[in-house]
């Protein structure tokens, strides 16, 4: 989105805002949004932090799952907006994963903050190369290509012994700024982590969605080809749209990794990139906070049928994407947004 | 010498398998519109199908060789029963929507469906073991191949001349290839477009169980068949072009060959080497090898 790449000097903002106003938020003033912004953040990691000290061990271990999915559907909630799924999103999670659990038991580095961005790191690096590929890629091509990458990793993980083959490997315990987590509070502590994170998360996306790049790509979304004509790069916002999307399924897969205490092949496995796809459409492209409430819901609904039906919990939540996806098009977040434009 | 005849014979033997299920998904993509990852489980369903319709025949007294008819019975009872109600049932409400949100819609299909197999045929697996040695074995030099493998490319071929001859050389099909090429055009020349979808879209589910059905034999059936077919007949109709039904027999031969080169020279390989012929030609040819370029509309 820069000006020199337009023969015609316009200035950027005003070049994609007047085409698309009709189907974008009017950008709001942004210092008093952005303390707004900084507010709720703060609120709400107040109250998940409070919720967790008083929930049983159970249901903060299901809340720290559902955060460190949701940061994977929050990225492709990313490019959702710019009309494109990604059906290989289990690459990059893998990649933050498999990157988390070996430094921790190859090079013994084992600070829980660290971990996780170097898991960030390791899914960007990995994604950055693909970017410029897929940004060319729209539809079901972009939803295949992913997935056959998403694949070729998933075959590579099974195979490579040094990667632990099909059985991954554990990781144990990590510290938290050179502080050994005690035993009884190491399930609430990585909860903070994984919550704290996700909030931080979702605030930056939701600057970003909000920001000009964020219009542009809601603007891809509705026609490209006129957001060329106005002079941004299409290309360019969809390969950074993926990039970010990786970071955050990287840092998604090494908070996962942390709680669990395990990584295997199958965070590459096309099924689990079809939960997290599930989760975004779920949740709809317009609120980040959706994207959260959306990914608790899967853990519930997963956690509690497979105890209570375990024969009948995958039916059940077809259903309820079904009828998601046939009642509230644009997922639960429109349920609270309201709707603008056309 | 015998290496190669070995990894040929191994890649015809799989490519025809995958011929059979992949082809009934080009073709519902072709006319439907629609990437559908419940074709795995259609499969899974012949497969289920099959091992209970041999066995009533083997209740029945039947012959061995009835086996046979009782597998094609189970994918046509599985066309039948499952067909009308996915398309008239789901699918319609969701015309027009999205390619990605359609493979969403399936995506739920399939979990349902899952659970679905799992309540009606319970999690133990089935053995299917009558049909594989009705015909007998082969030997080739040092070699001794099933001749139930050569029966499956036999049936491939089969599969694939009806499927051209019904597309090119009747009326139905004609109508059936105006519909893929514009369904509201089709529609408006008087092509009554829903029939068209229904024909096809049971056409593609009974090659999906009859490709399950004859695999049953060969594997023992239990929860979980369904999801390996589904990336790999992914593969086959994207490297050959969705749609196109030469591109899904040249795709399953070039996945079949890939996956047979792979297990006798690589086998580390083997998992992958399908997914990365899948992306280099998504990568060279995104539209895969037989897909006619498309106007882009603005």
């Amino acid at each position: 989105m820069s000006a020199d790449a337009n023969p015609v000097a316009i200035p950027a903002r005003p070049a994609v805002a007047p085409a698309v106003a009709s189907a974008l938020p009017a950008p709001r003033p942004l210092a008093g949004a952005g303390a707004r912004r900084i507010a709720l953040a703060l609120v709400a990691f107040a109250l998940l932090a409070a919720c967790g000290w008083v929930f049983p061990r159970w249901l903060t271990f299901l809340l720290t799952m559902a955060a460190g999915n949701g940061l994977v559907s929050l990225g492709i909630v990313g490019l959702m907006r710019g009309g494109v799924v990604p059906f290989g999103q289990g690459m990059v999670f893998a990649a933050g994963g498999y990157a988390t659990a070996l430094l921790y038991n190859k090079l013994g580095f084992t600070d829980a903050i660290g971990l996780t961005l170097a898991g960030g790191i390791a899914a960007l690096v990995l994604a950055v190369p693909f970017a410029p590929l897929l940004s060319r890629y729209r539809g079901i091509f972009f939803a295949t290509l992913t997935l056959a990458l998403s694949m070729v990793m998933y075959g590579l993980l099974m195979k490579l012994d040094t990667l632990g083959g099909s059985d991954g490997f554990n990781v144990g315990r990590p510290t938290l700024l050179g502080w050994k987590l005690p035993d009884e509070r190491v399930g609430y502590l990585l909860y903070l982590l994984t919550v704290g994170i996700a909030t931080i998360a979702a605030a930056l996306m939701r600057t970003a969605f909000d920001s000009t790049r964020g219009l542009v790509t809601l603007a891809v979304r509705e026609n490209e080809l006129r957001v060329e004509y106005l002079g941004a790069s299409v290309r360019r916002a969809m390969a950074i749209n993926f990039v970010v999307a990786a970071f955050c399924a990287g840092v998604g897969g090494a908070l996962v990794v942390l709680s669990l205490g395990h990584v295997e092949p199958n965070f590459s496995y096309w099924t689990t990139s079809g939960e997290f796809v599930f989760v975004a459409i779920l949740a709809g492209w317009q609120s980040v906070v959706a994207v959260f409430v959306a990914s608790t819901v899967l853990e519930v609904v997963r956690s509690f049928s497979s105890a209570y039906f375990p024969n009948t919990w995958q039916l059940a939540l077809g259903l309820f994407l079904l009828f998601v996806i046939r009642f509230l098009p644009r997922g639960i977040g429109s349920l609270w947004t309201p709707r603008r434009g056309p | 010498m015998n290496a190669v005849v070995t990894i040929l014979v191994d890649g015809l033997t799989y490519a025809s398998w995958l011929f059979i299920v992949a082809v009934g998904l080009t073709l519902v993509f072709g006319v439907l519109k629609i990437l559908n990852i419940a074709h795995g489980s259609f499969y899974a369903l012949g497969a289920y199908a099959a091992a209970s319709f041999v066995a009533w025949g083997a209740t029945l007294k039947w012959a061995p060789a009835w086996s046979l008819v009782a597998m094609l019975l189970a994918a046509v009872a599985v066309a039948v029963a499952m067909a009308p109600l996915t398309e008239r049932g789901l699918l319609r409400f969701f015309y027009g929507r999205d390619e990605v949100l359609l493979v969403l819609v399936t995506y739920a299909l399939f979990l349902i469906l899952e659970d679905v197999t799992k309540l009606v045929w319970g999690a133990n697996p089935y053995y299917v073991s009558e049909p594989y040695g009705l015909f007998g074995s082969l030997h080739l030099g040092v070699q001794t191949w099933v001749g139930y493998d050569f029966a499956l490319v036999a049936l491939a071929l089969v599969v694939g001349g009806a499927v051209w001859w019904g597309l090119n050389r009747t009326r139905a099909g004609k109508i059936t290839l105006a519909v893929i090429h514009s369904a509201e055009v089709a529609s408006s020349m008087g092509v009554n477009v829903s029939r068209v979808y229904i024909g096809a879209f049971s056409i593609g589910i009974f090659l999906a169980a009859l490709g399950g059905a004859f695999t049953a034999p060969m594997i023992s059936v239990q929860p979980g068949v369904s999801v390996g077919v589904i990336v790999v007949s992914f593969a086959v109709v994207i490297i050959g072009g969705l749609g196109s039904i030469e591109g899904a027999a040249i795709g399953a031969l070039i996945v079949g060959l890939a996956r047979s080169l792979a297990v006798h020279i690589a086998p580390v390989a083997e998992l992958f080497s399908i997914y990365i012929v899948m992306a280099v030609v998504l990568m060279f040819r995104p539209e895969g090898l037989f897909q006619r370029i498309q106007a882009r509309r603005i």
